[in-house]
């Protein structure tokens, strides 16, 4: 796919105090009034909604799909979230609950969450929730090789669900609070984009610390590098830990200045995300009203 | 004569258990009798509201399900605290304008108020509830349960005695509050803070703000995940202005107007009960009064 694949053992040294850094200060922007609000819609519009638990019911997964294409009744010219997330077993009811709405349904696949499994469940897997209708597949790697330095078989293990995925897009989960270091989670990333991903995406979700602003910066800056080598755009998305607007705002300052207005839409960056959007939708609310809201007034899930 | 600086204290806010100053950076004096400045302390603004607001929601959890028992012996542990610290109350209560015997007597009241209402922890619910009589095969009573979040503008007379006189029930019924300290009177309300923060009140049952009347009562009354206002001055426009707001989410209201907070009859279960929803169950049964044996 690629004329040259570099040797991953040699990816860039990351200089973890210069990155944290770095990510606070996007933290002390200011944005008011029309800006903040334009941003809350946009955050809003990247929301992948996420259910993933082992007590998921159909209910459940039937009143996420009509919260993600009601968010808020009350107020008139929402946008809608971007996707459903989902386990594959809850992909055709997602796909028929949501219709002809627009809104995606992603399904996590190859055991997620551990992916502690052969290379033919996680096949199978895959193409189970890609026949369910699943536009979207987040894969997890195998974090135990990557830690014994089996550095090629996590890359031939991602290439080989993204042939299964064809033009579905590929979201390859790093669980970056599995890999210890910054200098892992580029070399996590450059793996995974070479190998294929459509998307880098930082969490299962099922791990502390799941998405954090200097883990996300070091992918923003490898998917660069990489759009710079290669000239192919890969899509990013922080998941887990996300669930306050304000903090959603500060990664939409950080998105817009390491990878700037071409990656500020749903096609290339995502929020994987339960709580963000009502915290959100309370923030909305506030700017119209004046009034600070109640989580009472909001629906649940 | 010695040549030492006093080192003043800095009296600032109290919002989840810590003492930040206000986020707006704004303060304002306060004189002693002479007219000298004897302290500067927080305006604070909607901003800190808005933050001891989130610290008393978040604290309602732990603070409501916690046995009626426990949370008796923690306003007793308030009052223990309180006691061994009556001489600086007394002393504040004197740069306030008090004469020593009145300031004297208003701590003890304070402190024995407290006592009171820990009490009352574990004994108001048996008084307020009950079995209701109905007409069908139900088992039918109805049980209190705390509102939630309290907006508190404490009196602007007697800052100490009236502060604890609306505190006290508020928590005592499982409650958490956001106080609004006197405007002229403030210093004791957060040497106050200094004392719950060291009785073993979980951060955020109590938060207490330093700051304009004018300026904060608009949010304290119109932030929609406040549960309910409690207002202690006869001043009908503030009154109005609380009930208007108040209606934009049916907040629970509740006006003492004209109180004498230094009398025995500003303590009593009923201020615990008018911070209190009932809860009525209706619980369906086998048997009604007239049934007999089977056999």
């Amino acid at each position: 796919m690629f004329d040259i694949i570099p040797d991953f053992t040699a990816t860039p040294k990351i200089d973890q105090v210069g990155v944290e850094e770095r990510a606070s200060r996007f933290t002390k922007r200011s944005l008011k009034g029309e800006t903040k609000l334009n941003g809350l819609m946009l955050a809003l519009n990247m929301i992948d909604l996420t259910t993933l638990e082992g007590k998921d019911t159909e209910g459940k997964v039937k009143q996420l799909c009509y919260k993600a294409m009601h968010l808020l009744d009350a107020y008139p010219g929402l946008p809608t979230v971007a996707a459903i997330c989902v386990y594959p077993s809850m992909v055709g009811i997602a796909k028929k609950a949501l219709g002809d709405s627009g809104i995606k349904v992603a399904s996590v696949a190859t055991a997620f969450p551990s992916g502690q499994s052969t290379l033919k469940v996680k096949k199978e897997d895959t193409r189970f929730a890609i026949a369910q209708g699943a536009d979207e597949i987040d894969m997890v790697i195998s974090r135990g090789k990557f830690h014994q330095g089996e550095y090629n078989f996590v890359y031939d293990e991602i290439a080989a669900i993204k042939e299964l995925c064809g033009e579905v897009r590929l979201k390859v989960i790093l669980e970056t609070g599995e890999l210890g270091s910054l200098d892992n989670v580029r070399r996590a990333s450059d793996i995974a984009m070479y190998a294929g991903a459509d998307f880098i995406k930082t969490s299962t979700g099922k791990i502390q610390p799941a998405a954090t602003m200097p883990v996300t910066l070091v992918m923003l800056e490898a998917i660069r590098d990489f759009y710079y080598k290669t000239g192919k755009k890969i899509a990013m998305k922080p998941a887990g830990g996300i669930s306050k607007a304000k903090l959603a705002l500060h990664y939409l300052v950080m998105l817009n200045e390491v990878l700037g207005e071409d990656w500020m839409n749903n096609e290339w960056f995502r929020f994987g995300a339960s709580s963000l959007a009502n915290d959100i939708l309370m923030q909305l609310m506030k700017q119209k009203t004046g009034l600070y809201q109640s989580g009472d007034y909001f629906s649940n899930d | 004569m010695s040549t030492r600086i006093n080192v003043l204290k800095t009296y600032k806010i109290y919002i989840n258990g810590q003492f930040p100053r206000t986020e707006s950076g704004r303060t304002y004096e306060i004189k002693n009798p002479k007219g000298e400045v004897a302290a500067n302390v927080c305006l604070s603004s909607r901003k800190d509201f808005r933050d001891a607001e989130v610290a008393a929601r978040t604290a309602f959890g732990g603070w409501s399900t916690r046995a009626a028992f426990n949370r008796g012996q923690i306003l007793y542990r308030i009052a223990e605290m309180l006691e061994g610290r009556k001489l600086q109350f007394v002393e504040e209560l004197m740069l306030h304008g008090s004469k020593k015997l009145q300031a004297e007597n208003e701590v003890e009241l304070a402190i024995d108020r407290l006592i009171y209402y820990s009490g009352w922890c574990d004994k108001y619910q048996q008084i307020f509830s009950s079995v209701n009589p109905v007409a069908s095969s139900h088992f039918n009573f109805s049980a209190l349960e705390p509102m939630g979040v309290v907006s508190i503008i404490a009196p602007q007379q007697n800052a100490l005695i009236g502060l604890v006189s609306l505190m006290a029930p508020v928590i005592a019924g499982g409650n958490t509050c956001v106080i609004l300290a006197s405007e002229t009177k403030p210093l004791s309300a957060v040497t106050f803070a200094e004392v719950l923060n060291s009785s073993d009140l979980p951060g955020g049952v109590v938060n207490i703000l330093t700051g304009k009347v004018s300026e904060l009562l608009p949010h304290f009354s119109n932030h929609m995940d406040v549960n309910a206002v409690c207002f202690a001055e006869d001043n009908a426009n503030d009154i109005k202005l609380i009930q208007e707001n108040a209606a934009l989410n049916v907040k629970r209201t509740a006006f003492y107007k004209n109180k004498n907070w230094m009398s025995e009859e500003a303590q009593s279960p009923y201020f615990i009960n008018d911070f209190q929803e009932v809860k009525t169950t209706w619980h369906p049964i086998e048997n009604i009064g007239g049934s007999k044996s089977g056999y």
